[in-house]
């Protein structure tokens, strides 16, 4: 076995050493948390040495056992899947950090259990990110939904239980429904899933039946929320906070968007999809659900719904551009993956901060927050305007990349649509921000005894929010390491 | 694909195998009679089990790729003489009941202290090696008179099984007694069916069978025949309409018998209901007429569905279980009915994962029994955090149900779904993963009650003895095991499948060899 | 359907009719003990069946024929009826013995427990008891 593949499989197992050491050291609060913030360094580690090794160009494939005829368990290493490796374990560190100091902060109860599930599910990321055939990637996508429904039902009271079950029913129907059909149908017409450069169906479908087959996929992966089947993201808001960031900027979500990227560049094709026209009705349902996720958005009142719908709707970025089938498309869909973790991330951690200093869950209620938590509310207009998609902070970046595949595509009219999505998230962001800072509270005395958030809350957020900032800087960067995936000379 | 013939003189120890795998059972089952003492009986059981497996596992083995080993009783010759004939799809069989048995009687040793009257402990462990010698003998012979007997011995020993436990709940007597007149219908509707085909072709031997009837083609005799025996294995099978007995006599039987029965007798069945459709009526007949697809494929899909929308309504464990498995018989008929290789090769492998699942998830509601009583749902709530190994074994089982990828099922689920398209019948594959879903629904259900709702239970509630959950965890292992590295068990239902779909052989001139 | 052909296939005819009295006394009958007289009647159709089918015209006894000292003579040319279907419906008949004894077994301790053997007063008395069980399942749930 070469460095490299041991690489990656050490990175893959990595997090299931903290399981081992959140049932061990379980009375032991403080060894387990740092054992297990630990282990997530490795994981970090163990993933930048694989982008060390190898740059991110695509190597042979590690198989490791053969299941069925041409389906193996079989990792490599890719463009997109390295970066989403390195956003979520580098995202997973921060969240370690911020979930102890949340799950500390409001008492909660199991919290060995907790993280060992969020080591559970960190692990089947990782096998995501390196999966090299559609088959591996399934199999660890399950093991991500089961693993992160302990996660949601944490607290275990009727409402969680019930927002669990939505969580998980939807996403295990749309698996074994939509999902697991497309895999056999592909398996049944190719021969084998294996993810190739240029797609493997070109030649083995007619165009008629693409459509549906993209269908099958597309709603499939539900993880993805694509409208209508997104119900599950702000039922799985009764979840404690550190899950709705793991789940919502971090591990969930962004399986579900960058499985079906590889779906689009690997499976299908984009030369194939754009020629075919096959994705043009996911183009519309996407625009379609950006804006409808938005104007949710606006409507909700519980911070924490808002930024779960305001995910609905980035999400629907990522789906548009692997839709419009161009290269600077899936470029810019790969770098959102990326902008939108850190500004996502950042956003939940206030909203959880918010919570554990204060209490309160409405945005109503939270008039003049912004001067008894200046930190936390700088932090949070810091990681609006990357969401919103304003310079110099990420998030503009890959909007602009999509702005120019849609110009590629020609597809005029999602330049539109982006741009009103854009104004729909300033109206749903801002606001807070401005509430926060600018409205006076009803409520003098009350204001004077709430301070800051506790530290391990906050420092978290602000790395996040400043890595927001940097990767304005460094984007060139990310689209020279995402640039193979759609040029295979290089 | 020509079945190569494995002439055996069956002179040496290791040739009479076959036989040995059924007179070992079959004559512990006096001498544990005879011995009278309750450890001793559990002693004898196990080993002969035990030695049964491992010479299934020896026949799989030779057996995998292609072969027939015939082993002839008394030394007479068939088409007159009765042999055991074992090729690629009796083999897997035999392995499942064997491992089943097995694994099952390390659980009995505590299950059967507590869910039946000691008094009758001897006559349990008798009864229980006459029903596997019943099984096996089902599935080893080659004379289809001899299958009658063999699943006439197996079911007499079930209807005692079944009832007894009375011990527990008294409506185990009324549900054996179903199962008898149920059972009996069935068995003489076989025995008629047999009787027409003895009639219209002067043998009894499976594979003289089905030379002549290819050579005579299609009388009106031989399709009475037909289904008469389709309608008797229908009933030991449990398809819908003909599977009323099954709820009751799963649910009221003691723990270790439902576990035991469950895995293997509807199994056996469908093996010979796979080999009449395919082997010997095969091709003039089955293919011939698209009786299968008109009687075969509606009836599974209607088990798959309404089994399954019944079993989410259920409040008791065991019930629930039972009607899970009416639904996974359906699956297993489906795959018969798709008639090509992958949808046969769909129907052994599943014979061979279901058998494992359903044993390991009542398995767990035999610990549930023993710790809470009655299985219903309130009383099982939250049980999850009491036992967690139990628990956690439960859930591999239930996973494996429901077809998550890494576990077995979903290994059979693939492949039957891989079938259905590659005949191009996508809404057939449609109706098998909405089914699927249906499952998760009850499943799910399950799992919520164990971990999630908090438990009414106070006190001295402790993890299952050790006895009950090594055997829950060899089947979870298993699971886990055979969801990864299908090998072992796809070569064979590979080979079993081939062997089923092509022409039948007139093999009977080939088999020399005698069992003097 | 000539009335050679009734008379020629008799014993079909009343394998038939018996067959199908039996399965009626089964289904039709409540009490659990008429229920095994009917299985029986079933059986004892079938066994005529087979035994009426292993005749052949002008056989006679399939036993060899043997002389006056006991030994046996062979090369005769005899017809003998076909002693097969025999060996079978003995079988058959143990087996029907063995499930009439079971079936008889489990009627007495169903007497023991229900206090009677008719159908639908036993189905009454389990119906009590699931409804008993369903109760605190809905309390529960509820």
């Amino acid at each position: 076995m070469t460095g490299v593949s041991m690489t990656i499989i050490l990175s893959i197992l990595m997090p299931l050493l903290g399981i081992f050491g959140n049932i061990f050291l379980r009375q032991h609060k403080n060894l387990r948390d740092t054992f297990t913030f630990l282990v997530s360094v490795l994981t970090f580690s163990g993933v930048f040495l694989v982008f060390l090794l190898t740059g991110g160009v695509q190597q042979e494939e590690l198989s490791i056992l053969t299941v069925l005829p041409n389906l193996d368990i079989a990792f490599k290493v890719e463009p997109i899947g390295l970066l989403f490796a390195l956003v979520a374990s580098g995202l997973w560190m921060l969240t370690h950090l911020y979930g102890v100091g949340y799950m500390r902060g409001t008492n909660e109860d199991r919290q060995s259990q907790f993280f060992a599930f969020f080591c559970v599910a960190i692990f089947a990321v990782m096998g995501i990110c390196f999966a090299a055939n559609m088959f591996t990637l399934f199999i660890f996508y399950e093991i991500l939904t089961l693993s992160t429904y302990p996660l949601v039902a944490h607290k275990g009271d009727t409402k969680s239980v019930s927002g669990a079950r939505v969580y998980l029913g939807m996403l295990l129907g749309t698996s074994i429904v939509f999902l697991l059909t497309a895999l056999i149908w592909t398996y049944v017409l190719v021969g084998h899933l294996d993810f190739m450069p240029g797609g493997i169906l070109n030649g083995k479908i007619e165009y008629g039946l693409l459509p549906l087959l993209l269908g099958l996929y597309a709603f499939g992966i539900g993880k993805a929320a694509l409208m209508p089947l997104h119900r599950w993201l702000p039922a799985a808001m009764v979840a404690p906070t550190p899950v709705s960031a793991l789940l919502h900027a971090v591990a969930v979500v962004k399986a579900g968007v960058f499985t079906i990227l590889k779906v689009g560049v690997y499976i299908f094709g984009l030369d194939f999809l754009a020629a075919s026209g096959a994705s043009q009705w996911l183009i519309w349902l996407a625009a379609i659900s950006i804006i409808l996720a938005s104007i949710f958005a606006l409507m909700q009142d519980n911070l924490k719904k808002r930024l779960a719908y305001s995910t609905v709707s980035q999400l629907s970025y990522i789906t548009l551009a692997m839709a419009l089938a161009t290269p600077m498309a899936a470029v810019g869909g790969g770098m959102h993956i990326a902008m939108h973790a850190f500004g996502k991330i950042a956003l939940f951690m206030c909203a959880g901060a918010i919570y554990v200093a204060t209490k309160k869950t409405e945005i109503s209620d939270m008039s003049g927050l912004g001067k008894s938590m200046p930190i936390t509310f700088t932090i949070f207009a810091i990681a609006s305007f990357s969401i919103i998609g304003l310079p110099p902070f990420g998030g503009s970046w890959s909007k602009f990349l999509l702005f120019v595949g849609a110009i590629e595509a020609e597809y005029f009219v999602i330049i539109v649509v982006l741009m009103i999505s854009s104004l729909l998230n300033v109206a749903y962001l801002l606001p807070i921000v401005a509430r926060g800072f600018f409205i006076n509270s009803a409520d003098d005395k009350k204001e004077n005894s709430i301070k800051e958030a506790p530290l391990l809350c906050w420092v978290p957020a602000a790395i996040a929010a400043v890595a927001c900032i940097l990767l304005f800087f460094y984007a060139g960067l990310l689209r020279d390491f995402l640039l193979p995936i759609v040029d295979s000379s290089l | 694909m020509a079945i190569e013939q494995v002439n055996h003189v069956a002179l040496t120890l290791e040739e009479q195998l076959p036989i040995w795998l059924i007179v070992i059972p079959f004559v512990a089952a006096p001498l544990i009679l005879l011995f009278g003492n309750k450890g001793l009986a559990w002693v004898f059981s196990f080993l002969a089990t035990a030695f049964s497996l491992a010479i299934s596992v020896i026949l799989v083995l030779t057996l995998k790729d292609g072969g027939v080993i015939s082993y002839h009783i008394g030394g007479w010759a068939p088409p007159i003489g009765i042999e055991y004939r074992i090729d690629a799809t009796n083999a897997l069989i035999l392995m499942l009941i064997s491992l089943i048995a097995t694994v099952a009687l390390l659980y009995a040793y505590r299950s059967v202290m507590s869910e039946i009257n000691p008094k009758h402990h001897t006559l349990f462990y008798a009864s229980y090696m006459l029903c596997f010698t019943g099984l096996m003998g089902i599935v080893i012979t080659g004379d289809a008179f001899n299958i009658f007997v063999f699943l006439e011995i197996s079911s007499l020993a079930t209807y005692i099984l079944v009832a007894m436990g009375a011990y527990k709940d008294k409506r185990a007597l009324t549900a054996a007694y179903d199962y008898l007149i149920l059972g009996t219908i069935g068995a003489t509707f076989f025995v008629i069916g047999i009787g027409f085909l003895y009639m219209a072709t002067g043998t009894l031997n499976l594979v003289d069978l089905a030379d002549r009837i290819s050579d005579q083609g299609l009388n009106r005799t031989i399709r009475a025949g037909f289904g008469f025996i389709v309608i008797g294995l229908g009933l030991k099978i449990a398809i819908m309409p003909l599977h009323l007995w099954l709820p009751r006599a799963y649910t009221f039987a003691p723990s270790v018998v439902t576990v035991f029965l469950s895995a293997t007798a509807t199994k056996a069945s469908i093996y010979v209901l796979l080999r009449f459709l395919f082997s010997i009526y095969h091709p003039t007949f089955a293919f011939g007429e698209n009786i299968i697809l008109i009687i075969f494929m509606p009836l599974a899909i209607a088990s798959m569905f309404l089994a399954s929308i019944v079993a989410i309504f259920q409040t008791n464990l065991k019930r629930m279980l039972a009607y899970s498995s009416i639904g996974q018989i359906g699956y297993l008929l489906l795959g018969a009915s798709l008639m090509n290789q992958l949808g046969l090769t769909a129907t052994l492998v599943h014979m061979f994962n279901h058998g494992i699942t359903k044993a390991l998830l009542f398995m767990g509601a035999g610990v549930f029994a023993l710790k809470v009583g009655k299985v219903s749902y309130e009383n099982i709530a939250g049980l999850g955090k009491i036992m967690p190994f139990t628990a956690a074994a439960v859930v591999i089982g239930c996973l494996s149900l429901i077809g998550i990828p890494g576990t077995a099922g979903f290994i059979s689920k693939w492949i039957l779904v891989q079938g259905a398209l590659a005949n191009g019948w996508w809404h057939i594959a449609l109706l098998i993963v909405l089914s699927s879903l249906l499952s998760v629904i009850y499943v799910w259900r399950l799992i919520e009650i164990i971990y999630v709702v908090p438990t009414k239970k106070v006190g001295t509630i402790t993890e299952a003895p050790i006895f009950m959950l090594a055997p829950m965890w060899i089947l979870a292992f298993a699971c886990l095991f055979f969801g990864v590295f299908t090998d072992f068990i796809l070569d064979p239902a590979q080979t079993a499948a081939q062997n089923l779909l092509s022409l039948p052989i007139s093999g009977i001139e080939n088999t020399l060899g005698d069992g003097s | 359907m000539t009335w050679e052909f009734i008379l020629g296939h008799m014993n079909y005819w009343l394998f038939i009719i018996l067959m199908l009295i039996g399965l009626y006394i089964v289904i039709a009958k409540g009490n659990l003990l008429k229920k095994i007289v009917g299985l029986n009647i079933f059986q004892v159709s079938v066994f005529m069946m087979y035994i009426s089918i292993g005749k052949v015209i002008g056989g006679t006894a399939p036993i060899l024929p043997y002389d006056n000292t006991g030994h046996v003579k062979y090369g005769l040319d005899v017809i003998y009826s076909n002693p097969l279907p025999h060996v079978l419906i003995l079988t058959a008949i143990v087996v029907g013995v063995a499930t009439t004894s079971l079936g008889l077994a489990l009627i007495v301790r169903i007497r023991e427990e229900y206090g009677t053997i008719e159908e639908d007063e036993i189905l009454d008395a389990e119906t009590l008891i699931a409804e008993k069980e369903n109760e605190e399942s809905e309390a529960w749930l509820a």
